[in-house]
């Protein structure tokens, strides 16, 4: 399923009567696909957060292209599932997401970060469909999230609700407030993945602010934990798919995961967490991608 | 780049020229200590943390705590730099900055890294342009916003020996070094006149003081004399320099920041009241388009050009 990586199957989505073998290696081509494409988004506008994109790509790819029930042709459905972008640095995973399936077309990646673009440095849903609140200071997703939750808690709406969050970002007061209240109203719609890829923007989180006993500070908010390989897809799928199980708890699922995954040179170096690789760089990291893809 | 190189146009981040007052303060005083939000990096304070290391303080990504860290580090015997880049600073840390820095006077100093729009692409939640609007409404908390970096030095100086919470731009927004008189000093409620004239009046303070002297330079020679004045000091403000403006007749304010609310606002608060006089206020409107910070000042007309425009409008205004 290599494919150029310029063209995209618009809404294409894993089956899910497939097994899960199968399911795993559709998300992995198109993680790979995200990786490479959103790459090529940071080296054309000349900044990014590729370590931050790159630890999560594995996981938003299994949520758009297999777990979200989601219409980009309806994409404000009331009944749809949503995904919110705590993390909101992390814009080349949700761009090339909602491109792939076909929110807005792909050639619109090219526009990231130009004058007026729709494609802002941190998400806004004024000026793209598919992207439910505007995130980039860390700390707002969780909250919003669990206010969608508690919404479709109310109505007794089927949707889920997923929020990715940093692990840097738990050092947010706002995120354990939101924490403790998904708890107390038992929101089993909400699941929170946070990409523990153990660094934040100068250092790594447990020298800087320790997030452990991480899983039992969840637990100790009424929290449903599992924790997983945040790079193999199996894992992740089974996980979100376990979830969807009626629960009277929310789930956490911690997210095991390196910075820069996928690219030997940016694989947890706290230095890649912004910047842009030069074209030597590019190349070998393409390279490294599309060798991973044929593997 | 020595310190004795004549300064080339648009060639200094003030980051620097913060660090180093910060770093002199502390060698002279280990009350000093920084604060800050995993922003070692983009405060530039790395090599403050190598030189004393017991005094840097990173709370993680946290700014309310941070804020409140340092208003306790202050009751401590402290005198804390708070540095973070000023939209998370400013917005996320509001009432900390209120009600444990300002109401409840503690000594500590709120440094705003890469203020305004030098976040640019960014967008909006990164800009930091309400800033001023919001600080400059809080009692007794003392707002600066320097011009470059001999400014940004003297600020950083003088809120260290100023007794009593101070907020500071510290622009990442490349600058001139402004021309000044041998000797020339700063104090906090103080404004500069760097340039006389009768016909109007131009206010700026942050990166738009160099652009408003580049516009009179421009309106000279077209025979208009605009006087300019740095108003770094937007609270307490000086009121004297309001009115010395008001005088030519015709103001026009400049800021990297919001038209409304800011030093804009503080100068047609003070004109309504006691002077009343055109002003003319340049800024931003509000939430900003993706774009490069230098393709926003032009946007918005944030250069020499639009604030001489809007001087040569109320010039003529003033003749009809
Ligand atoms: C409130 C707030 N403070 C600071 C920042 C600056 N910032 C952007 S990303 C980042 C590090 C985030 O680390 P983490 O949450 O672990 O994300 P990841 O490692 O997945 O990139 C920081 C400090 C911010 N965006 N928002
Ligand atoms: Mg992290």
């Amino acid at each position: 399923m290599m494919g150029n990586p310029d063209m995209v199957d618009v809404a294409a989505s894993a089956d899910r009567r497939d097994s899960l073998a199968a399911r795993a290696e559709f998300v992995r081509e198109r993680a790979n696909w995200m990786r490479r494409r959103l790459l090529k988004m940071i080296v054309d506008a000349g900044q990014g957060h590729p370590g931050g994109d790159l630890s999560s790509a594995d996981i938003v790819a299994c949520l758009y292209f297999d777990i979200l029930r989601i219409d980009p042709k309806v994409p404000a459905a009331p009944g749809r599932d949503r995904f919110v972008l705590s993390k909101g640095h992390c814009t080349g995973v949700l761009y090339t997401a909602l491109a792939g399936r076909g929110f807005f077309p792909e050639a619109e990646l090219d526009t990231y970060l130009k004058p007026e673009s729709r494609l802002n440095g941190h998400p806004n849903r004024t000026y793209l469909p598919g992207i439910e609140t505007n995130t980039g200071p860390l700390g707002h997703g969780l909250p919003v999230g669990v206010g969608v939750a508690v919404a479709g808690q109310i109505d007794e709406a089927g949707y889920r609700v997923f929020v990715l969050t940093g692990d840097g970002e738990l050092q947010e007061g706002s995120m354990w407030e939101a924490a403790m209240f998904a708890g107390h109203r038992g929101l089993g719609n909400l699941t929170v993945i946070v990409d523990r890829n153990r660094l934040q923007q100068g250092a790594r989180t447990e020298e800087t602010n320790a997030l452990e006993p991480l899983a039992d500070k969840w637990r100790a908010f009424g929290w449903d934990v599992v924790e997983v390989d945040g790079h193999d897809h199996a894992a992740l799928l089974a996980a979100f798919d376990d979830a969807a199980a009626a629960r009277a708890r929310p789930r956490v699922i911690i997210a095991n995961t390196f910075k820069g995954q996928g690219v030997s040179f940016m694989r947890d170096q706290a230095g890649w967490h912004h910047g842009v690789p030069n074209a030597e760089q590019y190349a070998q990291a393409m390279a490294e991608l599309e060798a991973e893809m044929s593997r | 780049m020595s310190a004795a190189a004549p300064a080339a146009a648009g060639t200094f981040d003030c980051r620097d020229a913060y660090v180093r007052a910060v770093e002199e303060l502390a060698e002279g005083d280990d009350r000093i200590v920084a604060v800050v939000n995993d922003s070692v990096g983009s405060s530039k304070l790395g090599k403050f943390r190598d030189r004393f290391p017991a005094r840097l303080i990173n709370v993680g990504i946290a700014e309310q705590n941070m804020v409140g860290v340092g208003a306790g580090l202050a009751n401590g015997g402290k005198i804390p730099f708070v540095s973070a880049a000023s939209c998370f600073l400013s917005a996320r840390a509001l009432e900390q900055i209120k009600a444990d820095c300002a109401y409840s006077q503690q000594n500590v100093k709120l440094c705003g890294i890469s203020s305004g729009v030098a976040y640019g692409e960014l967008g909006a939640t990164h800009h930091s342009i309400e800033d001023i609007a919001w600080l400059r409404a809080i009692d007794k908390l003392t707002v600066i916003v320097p011009a470059d970096p001999w400014e940004t030095a003297a600020a950083v100086k003088a809120a260290a020996g100023h007794d009593g919470p101070v907020y500071i731009r510290i622009s990442r927004m490349p600058v001139p070094a402004l021309p000044r008189p041998e000797g020339a000093t700063f104090a906090i409620g103080k404004a500069e006149t760097l340039r006389d004239g009768g016909d109007v009046a131009i206010i700026a303070n942050g990166t738009l003081v160099h652009r408003a002297l580049d516009a009179a330079a421009a309106l000279a020679a077209e025979g208009i004399a605009a006087r300019v004045i740095n108003m770094a000091s937007v609270s307490p403000i000086d009121a004297e320099a309001i009115a010395a403006a008001a005088a030519t007749g015709a103001i026009v304010t400049a800021e990297e920041g919001l038209a409304a609310g800011g030093l804009g606002g503080a100068v047609a608060e003070y004109c309504a009241e006691h002077h009343p006089v055109r002003v003319k206020r340049l800024g931003f409107p509000g939430f900003l388009p993706t774009g490069s910070p230098s393709w926003l000042m032009e946007r918005y007309g944030l250069t020499a050009e639009g604030i001489a425009a809007a001087a040569r409008d109320l010039v003529t205004a003033k003749s009809l």
